[in-house]
C-alpha cells in the first residue's frame, strides 16, 4: 500500500499562472455518468476510518474548513463570533482528552461577503487564518464585468487573502469557452496576490461533462482552486461532481505540473459526508489533497457535527449540541 | 497509534469486522461439521473428515464431513422422497418458501458475509455488499417465478432430483443461482459445495430448514471430487448443474453421456475487456479494477484480457499502474481491503506458475511495491504488457489477480482478438460512442456483454456462456427452463427399429424406365459426390430396393461444416429475409406434394393418404418457422440499475442434425427449419432408412433462394456421421434423434469443444403433434441468449 507518505503541513500551495486556452484539451474530455456513480458509490464502501484514525481525520477536516457565513442578516457581531470559532474550533477539554492539545488547530479560512471582510481581518489578526471573500456578483455572477472586477479589487484592498469568484454559467451552457476563459483570466489578474477560487456552480451546469470542461477552462485561466458551488444552487457539492473535478485537477497536473486545490461547498454538514470527500481526495489525488493548502471545505454547520463526534470519541458518550460553543 | 501521528500520516488504519458470531456458529456445530440431509445434521457414513482452512492465516476453522457413496445415496433418497410433495405444492406455496429464504438471508446477512469471508478469503466488503445482497435478490426473483410457474410455463413440470456442484469462488451466490430456480420449478436438490468452502452452504441449509423449508428439499453433502462424482453418477438423479472448471465440466459431460440426465455447465473464461480510444479512461480504469481485482481475480467472467486501442494504450496503462498502487491487499475482514486472500495454497501456486511462464515468455510485469502481506495466501495485483495472442498467459485462465494487455488498431481487430479464445463467457466494451458499442456487442462470442461497465449481475438477466464456457443459463426466464421439462417428455415411447436394416453396396438399382437420378450429397448449395465413392441402397419395408444415396464419410462432414461456417451471411441476414426463403421453400414443396408423397410411400410403406399427410404437415411446419423467423424476439430486462439490459436471441452458428426415422420428411424439416429460421447453418444427416425424402429436397432448396451452405445434407451411417459432427471443434451444437446408443455417442463425443447437444435418448416424438414437434423448445434449442448491459445517463 503506497500511502503513508508524510506530508509537510507548512508546504504552501504554489500559485497557478494558468496557460493559454487549449480547446483540444476540452475535446479529450470523456465522462461516463454511470461509471462515475459506480466509483463514488463504492468509494465509501471500500474505505472507512475507525477510532483514532477517524478522530484524526475529523481534526484534519476541521483544519480544511472555510468557515462560512453568507447571509443577508450577517452583522459584525455574528462574524466576530464565527472568527472566534475558527480560531478555536474544538474545545480544549476535548483536545486534551484525545491527546491533541499540544498542536495548533484552526479552520482553513473564514469566508464572508465583502462587507464583512474588515471585521473578519481584524478578528483574525495574528492567527494566520486567511479571510476569503466571495466576489464577482456572487452567487449568480451576472453583474457588469467592470463591477465584478472592482469588487475583487475592493476585497483584496480590504485584506482578503482569498477570493472566491463565480463563473458565468451561461458561457458553459453555450460552450463559449473563450468568453469564459477571458473573464476568469481577468478575475485572476484583479486578484493580484490573493489566491483565487473559481466557483463553477455545478448544480447549474447539469452534466458532468460540462463540469469537467468548465474545470479545465477555469484552471487554464489561472484558478488556484476550483470549487463546486455557491451553496445557493439547487444541487451543491456531490461526490460525482467532486470526482470529476478531482480527475480534471489530475489531468491539469499531468499536462502542466501545476497542483490545483479543490473546494467542495454546500450541503456538507455531517462528519460522515465530509469523510467521504476526504476519502475521495486521498484515493483520486493522494494525501497532498487532504491538506488545507490544496483542500478546503465550504461549510458552516459541519464544524458542530465534527466536534460532536470528537466529543464522543473523547468521552465514549454521545454528545449534545447545546454543550458545544456556538459558531 | 496516537492521534497526532494519525493526523500527520492520514492513513486509513485498521477497520476489522468481528468474526466472533461466525466462529460461535462454527463452534456450536463443530468442531466437526456434518452433512445436512433430510432436514438434519448427519454424520458421514464414510466416517471421513477433512479440514477447512482460513486462507488468510492458514489456520484450521473446523473439520468437514467427507461424503462417500452412502452419504450421497442418503441425500438422493431424501430428495427423492421429498420431491413429490414439493412439486405438488401450489406455485404460491413454493413462492412463500422462496420468499422466506430471501428474508432468511437478509436476517442472517452479516453472519453469512463473515462466514464466507473467513472460509474463502474474499474481502468482507464484497461478501457484505455484493455476494449476500445478490443471494437475497436471487431468492426474491425466483419466489416470483414459483408464483408464476403455472401461468408462465404451462405444460411444464420439474425434472425431479437435481444434483448441483458448485465452486469455491462465490460459494453462497452459486448456491443461490443453483438452488433458487431448482426449488422454484418444483425440483429437490442435492448440493455439494466446493471442498474449500462448505461453511455458508451448511449454514444456509440449517437456516432454510429453520425457515420452514421441508426436510429433504435441500440436502447438502460436503466433500471433494469423489463426492461430486458419486452425485454425477447416481442413477436416481435427473439433472446435473455444475459450475467450475472446463476440465471438470468435460469429465461430467463424459460421465453423464447416455444417462438421460439433463446437464448445464457454467465453466471457465478468458474474457476480453475492450477499451476504445473514445472511452472515459478513468471510468475504464475503475472498470478494470472491478473486472480483474474483484474477488482476487478468481471469477469465471473476470475481464482478464485487456484489449486497448493502440493510440491510448500508453496513457491507459500509466493510469492503471497508478491506480494499482492504491489497491489495498490484506486481511479480508478489514473493511478497507480491496484484495483479500487467494482461496488456497494450491491456487496460489498455480497463479505463481503461470506468472512465471508469462515472464519467461517475455511479457513485462508490473506489481505495486510491497502490495501483498508476506504471510498468508496473498498475491499482489499484477499487470502484464508486451503480451501476444500466442502467449500462454493470454490463452490460459489464470483465475487470479493477473491482467494481460494487448493492443488493437480497429474495431474489427478488437473483435477478432476478443473472439480468439476457446471460451465465451463475458466481455466488457468501453466507448462513449453508443453506435460503436452496439455494433461490437453482437459480434462478440459470449453470453454477457457489459457496455461501459463490468461484472454486473442480476437475477432477472440470464448468465451463461458460449463455446467452452459451457451451456445453460442461470437467472431469468431462460434459467427457469433449465429446471423444467414438458410433462409429456417423460412419457415418450422408444423409437421403433426400422423394418429393414439398410445395407450398403456398389450394386445400383437403376430403373430402366426412368433416367437414373441417384442422389449425391448436398454441400454448399450443390450436389457433391461422396468422398468414399460408394453408395448405399435404400429399401422399402418389403426389402425391395427403391433407390440409392451417397455414402457420406468424415471428409464429407468436414467439407459440409466448412461451407456452413463460411455461410455466415445467413446469420446476419434480416429475419424478414429468412422468413421469405422459408415461405418459398414451403411453396415449392407444396407444388410437389404428390411426388414427395410417393417417395415416402415407397420408402416407408405408408398409405398414400398418410404420406400426403406427412408432406402437408412438412409444408405447414415450414410456414410455422417462416412465421417465427421474425417473431422470436429477445427481451429488455429490468435490472436494478439505470440501464437497459438487452437479452438477444442469437443463432448458435453451425448445427449438426441427425434426423429421425419416424416421419422422414417431416422430422427432417421439423428440425432443420427452426435452426435455419433462427439464422443457423445446418449439416443434416437424413434418416438412414428413408433418406430419399431429404435428397429429393435438394431441388426444392435449389429453387428457393436459400444461400449455398446454409443447409447441407450428408447421407450415410447416421450414428457414425453424427459422432464425427459431435467431435468437430467447429460445430456449435448437435441435435440427435436416432437411437439410444447414438444419443450416448453424441453426448460423449461432444466434450472436445463442449458443444451443446440435444438428443432424444432413443425416444420417439410425435412429429405430427405440434405440442411435441414445434415451437418454443425448438427455438430455444436453436438460439443462445446474449445479455447486453447498456447503462445510460448524461
Amino acid at each position: 500500500m503506497a500511502e503513508a507518505t508524510l506530508v509537510n503541513l507548512d508546504r504552501k500551495h504554489k500559485r497557478n499562472p494558468g496557460t493559454a486556452l487549449h480547446l483540444d484539451w476540452l475535446d479529450d474530455v470523456r465522462v461516463n455518468l454511470s461509471a462515475v456513480e459506480r466509483r463514488t458509490a463504492t468509494l465509501l464502501t471500500r474505505r472507512t476510518v475507525k477510532k483514532e484514525w477517524q478522530a484524526a481525520w475529523h481534526l484534519k477536516a476541521i483544519s480544511c474548513i472555510d468557515l462560512t457565513t453568507l447571509s443577508g442578516d450577517d452583522t459584525a457581531g455574528r462574524v466576530r463570533r464565527l472568527c472566534a470559532k475558527a480560531r478555536n474550533p474544538v474545545s480544549p477539554e476535548i483536545l486534551e482528552a484525545i491527546g491533541f492539545s499540544g498542536r495548533t488547530l484552526h479552520c482553513g479560512a473564514v469566508c464572508v461577503y465583502h462587507e464583512m471582510v474588515p471585521v473578519a481581518v481584524e478578528a483574525l489578526t495574528g492567527t494566520g487564518i486567511p479571510v476569503a471573500a466571495v466576489s464577482t456578483g456572487f452567487p449568480a455572477g451576472l453583474s457588469p464585468l467592470a463591477t465584478r472586477l472592482a469588487e475583487i479589487e475592493a476585497s483584496v484592498a480590504a485584506g482578503a487573502a482569498e477570493i472566491d469568484i463565480v463563473i458565468n454559467r451561461g458561457h458553459v451552457l453555450t460552450r463559449n469557452w473563450q468568453a469564459l476563459y477571458d473573464e476568469v483570466r481577468a478575475f485572476r489578474a484583479a486578484c493580484g496576490p490573493a489566491h483565487m477560487k473559481a466557483i463553477l456552480g455545478t448544480g447549474d451546469l447539469q452534466t458532468l461533462r460540462n463540469v469537467a470542461r468548465a474545470s479545465l477552462v477555469a484552471m487554464m485561466a489561472g484558478a488556484d482552486f476550483i470549487k463546486t458551488s455557491t451553496g445557493k444552487e439547487g444541487v451543491n457539492a456531490t461526490l460525482p461532481v467532486a470526482l470529476v473535478m478531482a480527475r480534471m485537477i489530475r489531468d491539469y497536473r499531468e499536462r502542466t505540473g501545476i497542483e490545483i486545490g479543490f473546494k467542495p461547498a454546500g450541503g456538507i454538514s455531517t462528519a460522515k459526508v465530509v469523510t467521504g470527500f476526504q476519502i475521495l481526495m486521498k484515493e483520486e489525488l493522494g494525501n497532498r489533497w487532504l491538506q488545507p493548502d490544496l483542500f478546503r471545505i465550504g461549510a458552516s454547520s459541519l464544524l458542530g457535527d465534527l466536534e460532536r463526534q470528537l466529543s464522543h470519541f473523547a468521552t465514549g458518550r454521545y454528545a449534545a449540541a447545546h454543550r458545544q460553543p456556538l459558531a | 497509534m496516537n492521534i497526532q501521528e494519525a493526523f500527520d500520516r492520514m492513513d486509513y488504519g485498521p477497520a476489522p469486522e468481528s468474526d466472533g458470531p461466525a466462529r460461535e456458529w462454527i463452534a456450536r456445530h463443530g468442531p466437526k461439521l456434518r452433512h445436512f440431509i433430510d432436514g438434519g445434521w448427519q454424520a458421514p457414513k464414510s466416517r471421513k473428515w477433512f479440514e477447512s482452512v482460513n486462507p488468510a492465516d492458514g489456520k484450521t476453522l473446523c473439520e468437514i464431513a467427507d461424503g462417500g457413496q452412502k452419504d450421497v445415496d442418503a441425500a438422493v433418497a431424501a430428495a427423492r422422497a421429498a420431491q413429490g410433495a414439493w412439486a405438488k405444492l401450489s406455485g404460491h406455496r413454493r413462492a412463500r418458501h422462496l420468499y422466506a429464504l430471501a428474508r432468511m438471508v437478509q436476517r442472517h446477512s452479516r453472519l453469512l458475509a463473515v462466514l464466507e469471508s473467513i472460509d474463502n478469503g474474499k474481502p468482507i466488503r464484497e461478501t457484505r455488499d455484493i455476494d449476500v445482497p445478490l443471494v437475497a435478490r436471487h431468492f426474491y426473483h425466483h419466489a416470483g417465478w414459483a408464483q408464476l410457474a403455472a401461468s408462465e410455463f404451462p405444460g411444464h413440470g420439474p425434472l425431479g432430483v437435481v444434483g448441483q456442484i458448485i465452486p469455491w469462488n462465490f460459494p453462497l451466490l452459486m448456491l443461490a443461482w443453483k438452488v433458487a430456480p431448482a426449488l422454484a420449478a418444483g425440483n429437490t436438490v442435492v448440493l455439494k459445495p466446493a471442498e474449500f468452502t462448505s461453511l455458508t452452504a451448511l449454514a444456509f441449509a440449517e437456516f432454510a430448514h429453520a425457515a420452514g423449508l421441508p426436510a429433504g428439499v435441500l440436502n447438502v453433502v460436503t466433500g471433494g471430487g469423489e463426492t461430486g462424482e458419486a452425485i454425477v453418477r447416481h442413477g436416481d438423479v435427473d439433472k446435473i448443474a455444475f459450475t467450475g472448471s472446463t476440465e471438470i465440466g468435460r469429465r461430467i459431460r463424459a460421465l453423464t453421456a447416455g444417462s438421460g440426465k439433463h446437464l448445464t455447465l457454467e465453466l471457465g473464461g478468458k474474457s476480453p475487456f475492450i477499451v476504445f480510444d473514445d472511452a472515459d479512461l478513468d471510468g475504464a480504469v475503475e472498470g478494470i479494477v472491478d473486472a480483474i481485482w474483484f474477488n482476487q481475480g478468481q471469477v469465471c467472467c473476470a475481464g482478464s484480457r485487456l484489449l486497448v486501442q493502440e493510440g491510448i494504450a500508453e496513457r491507459l496503462i500509466a493510469r492503471l499502474r497508478a491506480r494499482m498502487d492504491t489497491l489495498r491487499v490484506g486481511a479480508p475482514l478489514d473493511k478497507s481491503i480491496d484484495i483479500g486472500a487467494i482461496v488456497a495454497p494450491v491456487q496460489l501456486a498455480r497463479i505463481r506458475k503461470l506468472v512465471e511462464i508469462g515472464r519467461a515468455e517475455g511479457a513485462e510485469m508490473y506489481q505495486p511495491e510491497g502490495a501483498a502481506p508476506r504471510e498468508g495466501c496473498f498475491y499482489p495485483p499484477t499487470l502484464f504488457t508486451n503480451v501476444h495472442p500466442a502467449s500462454t498467459i493470454a490463452r490460459e485462465e489464470i483465475f487470479g489477480p493477473v491482467l494481460v494487455t494487448m493492443t488493437f488498431r480497429t474495431p474489427d481487430e478488437a473483435v477478432a482478438l476478443a473472439n480468439n479464445t476457446a471460451y465465451g463467457l463475458a466481455a466488457s466494451v468501453w466507448s462513449e460512442n453508443v453506435n460503436l458499442t452496439l455494433d461490437v456487442a453482437p459480434k462478440l462470442k459470449c453470453g454477457v456483454v457489459w457496455i461501459n461497465s463490468t461484472n454486473q449481475f442480476d437475477a432477472a438477466a440470464g448468465f451463461g456462456g458460449y463455446r467452452e464456457s459451457g451451456y445453460g443459463r442461470e437467472g431469468g426466464r431462460e434459467g427457469m427452463y433449465e429446471y423444467l421439462a414438458p410433462v409429456w417428455a417423460h412419457k415418450l415411447p422408444p423409437v421403433a427399429a426400422p423394418a429393414i436394416a439398410p445395407a450398403t453396396g456398389e450394386a445400383s438399382v437403376s430403373a430402366v424406365e426412368t433416367i437414373d437420378r441417384t442422389a449425391k450429397l448436398y454441400v454448399g448449395g450443390k450436389q457433391a459426390r461422396p468422398d468414399s465413392g460408394y453408395s448405399r441402397r435404400v429399401f422399402a419395408p418389403d426389402g425391395r430396393p427403391v433407390g440409392e444415396v451417397g455414402e457420406g464419410n468424415r471428409k464429407d462432414i468436414r467439407n459440409a461444416v466448412e461451407v456452413a461456417r463460411k455461410a455466415g451471411g445467413w446469420s446476419s441476414a434480416t429475419a424478414h429475409n429468412r422468413a421469405q426463403v422459408l415461405y418459398y421453400m414451403a411453396e415449392n414443396l407444396d407444388a410437389r406434394t404428390n411426388e414427395f408423397a410417393r417417395r415416402i410411400m415407397a420408402q416407408t410403406g405408408a398409405s398414400l393418404a398418410r404420406a400426403r399427410r406427412e408432406v402437408t404437415a412438412a409444408t405447414t411446419r415450414l410456414f410455422t418457422y417462416a412465421a417465427w423467423a421474425d417473431k422470436y424476439d429477445g427481451a429488455v430486462h429490468s435490472a436494478p440499475v439505470r440501464d437497459v439490459t438487452l437479452a438477444m436471441n442469437e443463432p448458435l452458428g453451425v448445427i449438426g442434425i441427425a434426423c429421425p426415422d419416424e416421419a422422414p420428411l417431416l422430422g427432417f424439416l421439423s428440425l432443420a427449419a427452426p435452426a435455419i429460421a433462427m439464422g443457423n447453418r445446418v449439416v443434416a444427416i437424413p434418416s438412414p432408412s428413408a433418406p430419399l425424402a431429404a435428397t429429393d429436397f435438394y431441388q426444392v432448396l435449389d429453387t428457393s433462394d436459400l444461400p449455398g451452405g446454409v443447409l447441407n445434407i450428408v447421407t450415410g451411417d447416421r450414428n457414425g456421421l453424427a459422432t464425427v459432427l459431435a467431435e468437430h471443434d467447429d460445430v456449435e451444437a448437435v441435435w440427435y434423434f436416432g437411437d439410444a446408443e447414438g444419443s450416448a455417442a453424441v453426448e460423449r463425443a461432444s466434450t472436445g469443444n463442449l458443444k451443446r447437444t440435444w438428443v432424444n435418448n432413443g425416444r420417439a416424438r410425435d412429429w405430427y403433434n405440434p405440442e411435441q414437434a414445434e415451437g418454443h423448445e425448438f427455438l430455444r434449442q436453436a438460439t443462445q441468449v446474449k445479455n447486453i448491459w447498456v447503462p445510460y445517463g448524461e
